[in-house]
């Protein structure tokens, strides 16, 4: 990074540090007067507060806590920096997507859940991938055994993706994957299948997950060294910035950083510093910023702690447009504007009395809501234990629904603008990610910091930290730390049985005896030479080859051959 | 962890766990809170890193001459995966290494894992003076069973 760039963050610190005063004439005047007085009287101390990212929270603000160019930076809803929302009319004009996450066993038990969830008014659809597809390897690898269809649908050939989509209208609906590192590969089996149908692949709208720096951060699920695959991701960025406009690329997520233990402060900071390297890639690779970053969206974590999980994503909104406007030279609206996704907090779940768990997604869901998000997925109480029963998805999405229908918290846009301390506190979110940002810059960047282990170790001492403070009594969890029961009795829980892997290897068998064996070779040399060359885009090999029908993992293998395979930095 | 005379061989070497994810998965901060949690309470700990095969995991195990291998999944392939690694063990007649487990592992799946030798088995909200007390006893069952192989 040139040094005009550190010197971006470490002036955007400088003037956020002389931003709030701490003379507070009027505070002191109620603490003194009237506070202690109380306290005193009564006795009672009160503990002092922090949240996840270790802010201090203060007992109370007041007017003295906004600066006076605070409305600049809250502005209107639709208007530069989008603190208040991306939209004009927010959730007046329509709702947030209720976008459940799913997807188990066969292609076919899939393509029927996606029917059922088409002929019910949907039309977003959301598929989750079994762990073999999640790595690139076969359903038949012998390190598949056990877990083909589990986690989500098992995918080994194009014949499996047919299968998902049969009779469904490609053209009528937009298709989210999560998939990170074969994510170009599922990318070309969805282009074509949309072929094979008439869809032409211009016309194909969805998403794919393909965020590899948080895969090394916090979900592991990576095929090559990074270099590696963000290659692949600039293939993806140019082929899909030319030739699939409705296809979004990637959807860079802080969910899983959250998840593997950070701080909400963590969370906004490297996701956000994962989008500027994606952002330097896309202007490196010689596309011009309002091309290509409106098609980035993001995806965060709503957690427990109700008002901090609100500031940050107020404070993402403002960070991503004042810095794609103030260091990339946005000029575009559009491409200012973080959209973004939101899932309930997994880690907050708890085995224990479960049922409290619809509580927690609630306010979580609510947060997610006040915080603005596009779209929504909302926990179910029994994933502590497994994927959700049929009975629980239901409780999940009459939750988003409630809280749409019936409290009103939707009838205004942000309603929270304004208030003393989430405006303070969306500053101190913002204040706290940039300091991390001028850190990432000075350790030569977020990939540097990632093969150095230090955004891991930052969030398995985060991570640690937490627990430590939940067996001290610090913090408290119910029915876990505090308020326990015992024997508590088990809840019914989805059974996923082993006859997903027996079907898809057969399908598989099917595959091999019939594809054309030359026509396979062929495109796995062409793909291999490709991979040696940076300036082929990698695209229209990876389409040749699902096409032929070689498998996932022999496309997988060829990458692992050429680029080798990846050894985390060792944390522990 | 002090049990009796028998074990003074081993007295001042720190009980060595192998910590190892043998599936296909990636939610690796339990594994990671554990390794503080363990180090701090004077152990040696060992990171098998992600994706090891089960063949690997008991590799390392031996070569570094554990005493305990903790094993964690939460992907829902406990039943299969945790027990190659003790199929393993028995084919290559280790009984002197014990095998711990933890995850997402609903209670049915707990007795099975016992009768595979797998023992602990705990889920996410375990304390972990708990998982420690668990490990330390296991540790000691195993260097019983070293000492009356030699």
């Amino acid at each position: 990074m040139p040094s005009s760039a550190q010197s971006y963050w470490a002036n955007k610190i400088k003037i956020i540090e002389n931003r709030h005063s701490n003379d507070k004439p009027e505070y002191e005047k109620w603490k003194n007067g009237t506070l202690k007085p109380w306290k005193t009287q009564t006795r009672i101390e009160s503990k002092e507060k922090e949240n996840s990212s270790g802010i201090k929270i203060g007992q109370l603000y007041t007017p003295e806590d906004l600066t006076e160019d605070q409305f600049s930076r809250i502005s209107y809803p639709g208007e530069y920096p989008f603190t208040r929302g991306v939209y004009p009319d927010m959730y007046g004009g329509r709702l947030w997507t209720m976008r459940m996450f799913s997807g188990f066993g066969t292609p076919e038990d899939t393509n029927r859940r996606l029917k059922y969830l088409i002929k019910h008014g949907e039309t977003g659809l959301s598929i989750a991938f079994d762990m073999p597809t999640l790595y690139g390897y076969d359903c038949n690898n012998t390190r598949a055994d056990g877990e083909v269809g589990r986690c989500g649908v098992n995918v080994t050939t194009l014949k499996d993706m047919e299968v998902i989509f049969k009779g469904i209208d490609l053209s009528k609906v937009s298709t989210s994957m999560t998939i990170n590192a074969p994510a170009a590969i599922l990318t070309a089996m969805y282009v074509a299948v949309g072929r094979k149908n008439g869809y032409p692949e211009s016309s194909l709208a969805g998403t794919v997950q393909a965020d590899i720096l948080k895969e090394y951060i916090a979900q592991k699920e990576w095929m090559y060294p990074p270099e590696a695959h963000l290659r692949i991701i600039k293939d993806m960025m140019t082929y899909c910035t030319r030739r699939m406009p409705k296809w979004n690329y990637i959807s860079i997520s802080g969910y899983h950083i959250r998840e593997a233990g950070s701080s909400a402060v963590q969370e906004l900071a490297f996701t956000l510093a994962d989008g500027f390297h994606y952002i330097d890639m896309g202007i490196e690779n010689g596309l011009s910023i309002d091309e290509f970053a409106p098609r980035l969206s993001f995806f965060f974590n709503s957690s427990i702690n109700f008002f901090e999980e609100i500031a940050k994503m107020r404070a993402a909104r403002r960070i991503w447009a004042t810095v794609l406007k103030e260091k990339y030279g946005a000029t575009k609206s559009r491409t200012m504007l973080m959209r973004f996704h939101t899932q309930t907090s997994g880690y907050t779940l708890t085995w224990q009395q479960p049922l409290n768990n619809i509580i927690r997604t609630t306010i979580e869901a609510m947060a997610g809501v006040l915080g603005g998000t596009q779209s929504l997925h909302t926990n179910s109480y029994d994933e502590a234990w497994a994927l959700p029963s049929d009975d629980a998805v239901k409780v999940a999405l009459r939750t988003q629904q409630i809280i749409a229908e019936e409290t009103g918290v939707a009838d205004t846009i942000d309603p929270l603008g304004g208030s003393y301390y989430v405006e303070w506190l969306t500053d101190k979110m913002e204040e706290e990610a940039f300091r991390y940002f001028e850190q990432i810059e000075k350790m030569g960047g977020i990939l540097e910091s990632i093969k150095k282990g230090y955004v891991q170790k930052e969030i398995a001492s985060t991570s640690y930290r937490r627990q430590t403070r939940l067996e001290s009594g610090e913090e408290t969890m119910v029915g876990v730390n505090k308020y326990v029961e015992k024997g508590e009795q088990p809840i019914n829980i989805l059974k996923i049985s082993k006859k997903a892997q027996i079907n898809q290897i057969n399908r598989l068998k099917q595959v091999l005896e019939t594809r054309d064996k030359s026509k396979v070779r062929k495109s796995l040399a062409d793909l291999e030479k490709a991979m040696r060359n940076e300036n082929d885009n990698l695209m229209p090999h990876l389409i040749e080859a699902v096409e032929n029908y070689c498998t996932l993992q022999e496309i997988s293998d060829v990458g692992r051959n050429v680029f080798g395979g990846w050894k985390e930095p060792i944390i522990v | 962890m002090a049990d009796g005379k028998s074990l003074s061989l081993f007295k001042d070497k720190p009980i060595k766990v192998l910590l190892a994810k043998p599936g296909i998965d990636g939610h690796d901060r339990g594994m990671f809170v554990l390794a503080k949690a363990f180090r701090d309470a004077g152990m040696d700990v060992l990171y098998a890193g992600l994706l090891p095969t089960p063949e690997e995991v008991i590799d390392t195990a031996v070569n570094e001459d554990v005493d305990v291998i903790a094993l964690s999944l939460l992907n829902g392939a406990h039943l299969t995966v945790f027990k190659k690694v003790s199929d393993l063990l028995k084919a290559r007649k280790i009984d002197d290494i014990a095998v711990v487990g933890g995850g997402t592992i609903p209670d049915g799946d707990k007795i099975k894992l016992e009768k595979m030798g797998i023992s602990g088995n705990y889920g996410p909200g375990t304390p972990l003076a708990t998982i420690i007390a668990h490990v330390t006893q296991r540790a000691a069952d195993a260097r019983r069973k070293k000492l009356a192989d030699r």
